[in-house]
């Protein structure tokens, strides 16, 4: 599960000004308002029709109602993020492919869902008290205000008690009410921040996931990657065998055949027997070379020589389009995490090579705040995309098992950056 | 000729000492590690030295990184590195002093008796013996850089084998054209390559070394 959070661009204090209060209040009483409407309507609606599953035929209703509810409450998670500044991040479950009932079961099995339930009726009752206190007390300066003009112009008996056991006499005791207004606007003008934030809090403290949410997402995501690196290392450690079994080995067998037979030739056919020695040298030049290649695969010379920064210069040189890089790195980086970052600007410059068309390229690699950055762009034609089984797919994958993560942005037309970030710290 | 091989590999060591001492050389000093290699080049100044680039006690570059600091101390040093892998990187961080003598092959090469002794000597004598794996590894790029860009695809292939340590001769032979032919050619990269008229084989180094830069 990828927990994606809602982060407003700007601000972080919303409301700030003074003069914000009045908008605040606004805009907090609106919402309480919808929330006490919108969360009894989806509250009886979701209830009523996950009571009626058992009957099959409206299962589609009760799927739309759930989808509504969520819409629902991500348009509140938004809202707190971008008027109240307070981030609230989404607690869903992958979406899951498949047919009706798959996605019952994904609703139901969540909790969040019911979290969301049980928010719709917090938000119409506390959060909606807590939604219409400051235009209440805005309400109540303004109505104490204009008493004296209210009193005036009614008659005597209908405004006639303020509080409901105080009796007014004359028009000239309304007055006295002003006070009273004075200190309504006094509670308003100092509650009325508070009482936003409080609102945005309650909102959070429902809607946001629970840390034992949250962890079990993250040992999700944990068992994932790390099937999946078991899963490449098995494969890679097939791949080695083969390339050992039907190269080294077999051209080490052949250069003993060859040995041999040159040694029973050596004294009846010495002209036979030299050119077996000459296959047999040049057989071992093969079996060097692809032993060299294989090596190059497991774990680069020049990576154990050089360490990330010496490795990633001679990719570079070895690359089909110039490419100029930029190294920064105070110290030597853990040697899993050297090897995986060191076969992925492989094969993202190979990509580069094979399918952008591009002329130039360029590579930056630094380490901030204990994560390694690594960029590798190209002025190629662009449109590159993660494709299952794909190179960049493998990438991810390799990158996945560090916790690392990979971002392309590849427009039609070019150019393309590719970004990858793991965390690590240095040695 | 005088020569300090570093090899730590006991095998190869004995085999190496054994087929240079074979054809004429003199092995003054044969050290199996980083420091004490650093020290016979230094005391010794031999007229060649035989290297490997993986030596302990860190099992990284460290013979690399000794035969480079000591052509530091003693400028032209000629010096012979082999490895099981080459590197382009590593062929110009050997050249980039511009002076020659040095040699960057394979270790397979040394089955080739014939042709590993010639590279020692045109080493010694101040020449190149670039690796054709390196050179291969150049040609497999599009040459877009400046300024190899201005040489036509034959003068690439000629500074390519130059870059090996080919005489104009040999480069004649190997490419199917007359000494003269070949001489137009390195004249021309020379040229394009603003090297000018000095000593014929240290403008044939700067022009590998653009080459690899390249």
């Amino acid at each position: 599960m990828t927990v994606v959070t809602v982060q407003p661009d700007t601000v972080a204090v919303p409301f700030a000004r003074p003069a914000d209060r009045f908008r605040g209040t606004f805009w907090v009483f609106g919402v309480g308002v919808l929330g006490l409407a919108g969360g009894v309507t989806l509250f009886t609606l979701a209830v009523t029709f996950i009571g009626l599953i058992p009957l099959v035929v409206l299962v589609p209703a009760t799927l739309l109602i759930l989808g509504w509810l969520r819409r629902y409450a991500d348009v509140r998670r938004l809202w707190c993020a971008e008027r109240l500044g307070v981030p609230i991040a989404r607690p869903y479950r992958p979406e899951p492919t498949g047919g009706w009932v798959r996605r019952l079961r994904w609703y139901l099995s969540d909790r969040a869902t019911w979290r969301d339930l049980m928010w719709l009726l917090v938000d119409a009752t506390a959060g909606f008290t807590l939604a219409i206190l400051p235009a209440t007390l805005l309400g109540a300066t303004a109505f104490y205000l204009v008493y004296p003009l209210l009193f005036w112009v009614t008659p005597r008996d209908v405004f006639g008690s303020p509080f409901g056991f105080f009796m007014l006499q004359s028009w000239n005791q309304t007055f006295l009410l002003w006070p009273v207004a004075a200190l309504a606007f006094g509670l308003f003008w100092t509650c009325t921040p508070p009482l936003l934030r409080a609102y945005g809090r309650l909102t959070k403290s429902m809607l946001a996931p629970r840390d034992r949410d949250r962890l079990t997402a993250r040992i999700a995501h944990l068992a994932e990657s790390r099937a999946d690196t078991v899963d490449t290392q098995a494969a890679e450690l097939r791949r080695i065998e083969r390339d050992l079994h039907d190269g080294a080995q077999a051209r080490l067998v052949a250069l003993g055949m060859n040995l041999g037979m040159a040694e029973e030739l050596l004294a009846t056919d010495p002209d036979a027997a030299q050119e077996l020695l000459v296959e047999a040298r040049e057989s071992t030049g093969l079996a060097l070379s692809e032993l060299r290649a294989l090596v190059r695969g497991i774990h680069p010379p020049v990576l154990a020589d050089r360490g990330l920064d010496g490795a990633v210069r001679a990719l570079a040189l070895a690359a089909a389009v110039p490419v100029e890089v930029s190294v920064d790195l105070p110290g030597r980086l853990p040697a899993p995490v050297e090897s995986a970052t060191y076969f992925a600007v492989a094969e993202v410059l190979t990509n580069v090579a094979k399918h952008s068309g591009a002329t130039s390229a360029w590579l930056r690699v630094v380490h901030e705040d204990g994560r390694l950055c690594v960029m590798v762009g190209d002025d190629g034609r662009g449109g590159a995309d993660v494709v299952a089984g794909g190179g960049l797919h493998g990438v991810t994958r390799r990158l996945a098992a560090f916790d690392g993560t990979m971002g392309v942005a590849s427009p039609i037309g070019g150019p393309t950056i590719v970004t990858m970030e793991l965390p690590c710290v240095l040695s | 000729m005088r020569v300090v091989l570093g090899e730590d590999l006991a095998l190869l060591r004995d085999g190496l000492i054994r087929l240079l001492q074979a054809h004429g050389f003199e092995v003054v000093e044969a050290a199996d590690n980083g420091p004490s290699l650093r020290h016979a080049l230094l005391t010794h100044k031999p007229d060649v030295a035989v290297v490997d680039v993986r030596l302990p006690p860190t099992f990284t570059d460290e013979g690399l990184r000794a035969a480079i600091d000591a052509r530091r101390e003693v400028p032209g040093l000629p010096v012979l590195v082999l490895s099981q892998y080459v590197e382009q990187l590593y062929a110009r961080e050997l050249l980039s002093d511009g002076r020659g003598g040095v040699g960057y092959l394979l270790k397979d090469r040394v089955s080739n008796v014939g042709q590993f002794v010639e590279a020692v000597r045109r080493v010694a004598e101040g020449g190149t013996a670039m690796d054709p794996e390196v050179v291969a590894q150049l040609l497999a790029r599009n040459a877009t850089s400046a300024p190899m860009h201005q040489l036509t695809a034959r003068e690439r292939e000629v500074v390519g084998l130059m870059a090996e340590g080919r005489s104009n001769a040999a480069i004649a032979a190997k490419l199917f054209i007359t000494d003269k032919a070949v001489s137009k050619h390195t004249n021309n990269i020379f040229a394009k390559l603003g090297l000018a008229q000095s000593g014929d084989d240290n403008r044939r180094v700067l022009a590998v070394l653009a080459y690899l830069n390249s």
